[in-house]
């Protein structure tokens, strides 16, 4: 359930997804809107992760996954893009920060780079724009030699947004990118966020139910079937889903009273 | 259920804003009892009755700030916790109606006036009865049972209009009377509003139980005594 007002970034169709034969997730569909921040929560192996990781098809480097069905974004079925075309458009951030054992600036340059940018000004432009924009610049811009992993986690954590968003994608997934850091540094991301949303479409993995309530326009929470296939329970504005949700099941959840 | 601790803070509060109601219904029998007899010693006890009840309703208020600052409740409990907030004020302002009516009965001591008190008597009846009523709908989250309370308030507006027009009896019979005769008709006013707050309670069980907000309005035609 998305507002009628909201323009559709990415439609999700009758997605089946499995391990070998293990049945991760059942029969999705729901859309996610542009510039909206979409928060996905439920229990742990409930493929919360696996479903975004299926949008910028991080599931291929693993054997025997099939997928079934269709993500469509801006027209095309992501699960039949070429994967470095399809990542150009989405960026993923991790749990746990992961910049690489590289400089500041060449971790922000190293996706321009691989796309073929090598002007050294404009990848200077880009560097600078990237690290202001995950509100990184400040504290780094003296000393952009300085390893990435001399930062500090909440630190890493924005240049790794900033990494993503030097390739200019349109959306960006995060899977679960605060569950690592302090408390501030965590308000640091959804602030962030809220900053991004601005420009981009962000979906969001989280454990943390107060994490949703506060940095996302839309929640959707999944379940596990008896067969522990994930499956989608209920969709709806964040708001909504937090005060009068329309599921049982989702009440149960997010009021602490599931299992 | 997984929330044993939770639950019971929520039991808790539950069990101190029925206590409070208790409270605020016993005032008010008594205001009217002491308005009954001129007991002027009981009409100053629920003053000090009414600084307990404050404290009470504070103290809720406390415990309950609490409970959201440090359990983070969502939806049904949300919404639970957030009407015992508009709950508790709305009995404290009940108790304040309770308090009204025995500054009444302190004004009136040795006042020779022939006081409605029949139907002051049979309004306060109604209108703790319909209090008594909305709490226990409200703490056990019978929305069913709260939507049809206020249907019971005409009974207490029509008993009002009666000392209503019992007062200006006695204001036309003697005009000594003018002053006096106001005070019996401020003891109605406090009825009829105790019973209009009761509606409010109502809503809030409904809202708990529904998710939605919403006014459970049974007059059909304006009331032409209600200048709100």
């Amino acid at each position: 359930m998305v507002s009628d007002l909201m323009k559709i970034q990415i439609s999700v169709k009758n997605f089946n997804f499995f391990y070998g034969k293990f049945q991760a997730l059942r029969d999705i569909n729901f859309e996610i809107p542009e510039r909206q921040i979409t928060a996905i929560i439920g229990p742990s192996g409930c493929g919360k992760s696996t479903f975004i990781r299926a949008f910028n098809r991080m599931n291929d480097l693993i054997a025997s996954v099939t997928a079934q069905g269709e993500i469509i974004l801006d027209g095309e079925n992501i699960l039949k893009l070429d994967p470095v075309t399809l990542r150009k458009k989405i960026g993923m951030v991790f749990q746990r920060p992961n910049p690489f054992p590289k400089s500041i600036y060449e971790n922000v340059a190293y996706g321009p780079r691989a796309h073929g940018i090598k002007n050294k000004n404009q990848l200077d432009e880009i560097v600078e724009k990237s690290l202001k924009d995950s509100f990184l610049w400040d504290e780094v811009k003296d000393d952009l030699t300085k390893s990435g992993l001399a930062l500090s986690g909440g630190q890493q954590q924005r240049l790794c947004i900033a990494r993503a968003l030097a390739v200019e994608p349109e959306i960006i997934l995060m899977d679960e990118p605060a569950s690592a850091l302090d408390p501030i540094a965590t308000l640091r991301i959804e602030e962030l966020m809220q900053e991004l949303k601005l420009n981009y479409t962000i979906v969001i993995v989280t454990h943390n139910m107060q994490q949703a309530a506060r940095a996302s326009d839309y929640t959707a929470f999944f379940n596990m079937m008896p067969d522990r296939a994930g499956y989608l329970v209920e969709h709806d504005f964040t708001q909504k889903i937090f005060t009068n949700p329309k599921e049982k099941l989702t009440e149960d959840y997010i009021t602490g009273r599931f299992g | 259920m997984s929330r044993k601790l939770f639950a019971q803070k929520i039991q808790n509060i539950k069990d101190e804003v029925l206590l409070l109601g208790s409270m605020v219904e016993d005032a008010v029998i008594k205001s009217v009892q002491s308005l009954k007899t001129r007991d002027v010693k009981q009409a100053k006890q629920i003053y000090q009755h009414d600084i307990e009840l404050n404290d009470k309703r504070f103290s809720i208020e406390n415990a309950i700030l609490i409970v959201i600052a440090t359990q983070q409740p969502m939806a049904r409990d949300l919404r639970q916790l957030a009407s015992m907030l508009d709950v508790i004020s709305e009995l404290e302002r009940m108790g304040d109606y309770a308090k009204g009516i025995a500054k009444v009965a302190i004004k009136l001591e040795n006042v020779d006036l022939r006081i409605p008190m029949n139907d002051i008597e049979k309004m306060a009846d109604l209108a703790v009865g319909m209090l008594h009523k909305a709490l226990t709908a409200f703490i056990n989250e019978d929305s069913q049972t709260a939507s049809q309370i206020p249907y019971e308030d005409d009974p207490v507006d029509r008993l009002y209009e009666d000392i209503y027009h019992q007062a200006v009896e006695l204001m036309m019979s003697d005009p000594h009377n003018i002053d006096n005769a106001n005070l019996i008709m401020w003891v109605g006013h406090n009825l009829e509003r105790l019973a209009d707050r009761v509606t409010n309670i109502c809503e809030r069980t409904v809202f708990i139980a529904t998710g939605e907000l919403m006014e459970l309005e049974v007059d059909e035609e304006d009331d032409e005594m209600d200048f709100e």
